[in-house]
């Protein structure tokens, strides 16, 4: 706020008190209104699915329809089995090796588009073409694989015919590596859009006054630049952690149902109609989520970020 | 200029690798879908031809993709204007602190960070237990709105931290009410950025799937179309599809950015007229 205005808001402020009093609970009524189409919005599709899922964790299900209970049946079952471990720290494995990579990939390229681009002109334009695939479909970009690490695609046949491999490799699609790559793909504008605007608020004279100081370009990078871009980094994180763990699609498409995680066990419950073991493995996972968030929020408060 | 440093050429090199990783593959399908009859899902190329793109208008065997296409555009404008409107409005409201605002913050956080198949089965569920048919126009509307509302408030979040507040103070002490300073100060100022916004709503309807996939009852929208058709169709068809809805999806940003463009060159001309008045 500049001077002026500030100067301005102070009269205001020592306004007589009927008006104050009136200020006070006017703006409190609009601000209400306001906002209730986007509370109705949450109440009705986020918050009551949410309660009902809850719900339903503790419903009993039938071959075909499901009856109201109370009963712990559904959590014993999931927390009895050990594929849900297992399915569990598949999901936590894909997570924090897509987070590494879209964070090296991710940083590296904001790095270079805040720090190397010369021209704001330049800047907007490159940054453009790294954020329109966002914008485009993620079936079809997944489905784009295909032609590359089918047994007889790109990959495989550029491969054998350098004589790098004798023969083709099987694991190149509808595997680990199909899936881990997709996730990279797809999400790693999840990353460089927020370190990108991070790097973009670092003051320059800071790194400036480091060299200055002496540092070396490395040593600038880890001392300077990193800490600073650490709410980017945060916020970054926040996305790809979330959308690797709340993902069912990807998993299933790229590796051609034989891997599993948690988004996976529900969608298969739901495809069977056992909507209460669904909504019990959907519970299970969102406290995860939330609790990976919440651990993660304690480093960044992005209300201040955005 | 100072000379670049040997790390500018290296980053380019990377810079331009991850270029192609992002488009290499979308690029390929393109080139792919324009197979001979006789060509498969991987090259080599047997003959060029627009076979498969045809194949696309002709009578469907499977599906209904051209509905399917129709429900999303209007879907995707439904959930565009919808996004806009209410995060123009929550955008102001948040500006202010009121009763509850805290709370309705960590709503929208975790409207972004919910796992989307939690919407999708607790969408459906809700309709099925109060007796309603889930419908793309309905439910799947408010299940989408769950993914672009939190988008769009973001957005106006980061507009308004940026507002420059001594223009409505100027406004209002010459006399503007409030509905006058909204509407000729603030509007005008934040539009710009309604167009992204606006871009993010469509895209993120336009290319919803798991929000959908639970929601949209017996009419498909076309991802879900798509997606069916992976099962089923093993020819260049689905390439040519995917090509033309990724054109679709170009043509729509590349709209987007030329209004942001033409907009901002028509602020520029007739922007400020400080100093040029009469003395």
């Amino acid at each position: 706020m500049n001077p002026s205005a500030a100067r301005l808001s102070s009269r205001r402020r020592a306004a007589p008190f009927p008006e104050s009093v009136a200020m006070q609970s006017r703006p409190n009524l609009a601000g209400w209104l306001m906002v209730s189409p986007l509370a109705l919005v949450l109440a009705v599709f986020l918050v009551a699915p949410i309660v009902l899922i809850a719900v339903v964790s503790f419903w009993t299900a039938t071959e075909f329809s499901i009856v109201p209970a109370f009963s712990w049946e559904n959590y014993d079952f999931l927390f009895g089995s050990s594929v849900t471990y297992r399915v569990f720290l598949n999901t936590f494995k894909y997570a924090a090796i897509v987070w590494a990579l879209t964070f090296l990939i991710g940083f590296t390229v904001a790095y270079y588009l805040a720090f190397h681009i010369r021209t704001q002109t330049w800047q907007i334009a490159l940054f453009l073409l790294c954020t329109i695939p966002f914008w485009t479909s993620n079936i079809i970009r997944m489905i784009s694989w295909i032609p590359f690490l089918g047994r007889n695609g790109i990959a495989n046949s550029a491969l054998l015919s350098w004589g790098v491999i004798d023969a083709p490799l099987e694991w190149l699609l509808f595997s680990d590596f199909a899936v881990i790559l997709a996730f990279v793909h797809l999400y790693t504008l999840f990353m460089v859009v927020p370190i990108f605007n991070t790097m973009m608020r670092i003051d320059k004279p800071l790194i400036e006054a480091a060299r200055d100081a002496g540092a070396s370009g490395p040593q600038i990078l880890w001392n300077v630049i990193l800490p600073l871009t650490k709410p980017g980094i945060m916020i970054g994180t926040i996305f790809v952690v979330t959308l690797v763990m709340g993902d069912f699609i990807t998993v299933r498409f790229m590796s051609g149902s034989q891997s599993a995680n948690v988004g996976r066990l529900i969608s298969n419950d739901i495809a069977l109609l056992q909507y209460p073991s669904a909504s019990a493995t959907a519970i299970v996972l969102l406290a995860t989520v939330l609790l990976t968030i919440g651990i993660l929020l304690r480093f960044v408060d992005i209300r201040k970020e955005l | 200029m100072e000379p670049r440093p040997r790390s500018f050429y290296v980053l380019s090199a990377v810079f331009a690798l991850f270029l192609l990783f992002l488009y290499g593959p979308t690029l390929t399908i393109a080139i792919l879908s324009f197979q001979g009859p006789g060509g498969g899902l991987t090259f080599p190329m047997r003959g060029v031809s627009t076979y498969w793109f045809h194949d696309l208008f002709a009578q469907q065997a499977v599906g209904d993709i051209w509905g399917s296409f129709g429900r999303s555009i209007v879907l995707g404008l439904m959930v565009m204007v919808t996004t806009v409107v209410v995060s123009v409005m929550g955008g102001l409201a948040f500006r202010k602190r009121f009763t509850g605002s805290g709370v309705l913050f960590y709503l929208i956080i975790t409207a972004l960070v919910i796992p989307s198949i939690l919407i999708s089965l607790g969408v459906g569920l809700m309709f099925s237990q109060a007796d309603m048919t889930v419908h793309w126009a309905t439910s799947g509307f408010g299940a989408q709105l769950t993914w672009t509302l939190p988008f769009g408030l973001l957005i106006m979040f980061a507009v308004f931290n940026r507002f420059d507040k001594s223009y409505e103070e100027a406004a209002r002490d010459l006399g503007a009410t409030p509905w006058q300073t909204l509407r000729h100060v603030v509007l005008p100022i934040i539009a710009p950025s309604l167009i992204g916004v606006a871009l993010f709503g469509f895209t993120l309807s336009y290319d919803e799937f798991a929000r959908t996939l639970l929601t949209a009852g017996s009419y498909n929208t076309l991802p879900l179309e798509i997606y069916g058709m992976t099962t089923n169709v093993t020819s260049p068809v689905l390439y040519a599809l995917g090509t033309l809805t990724t054109l679709f999806s170009l043509a729509i940003i590349g709209i987007f950015l030329a209004l942001a463009l033409l907009g901002s060159r028509r602020r520029a001309r007739a922007a400020s007229d400080a100093g040029k008045g009469l003395l």
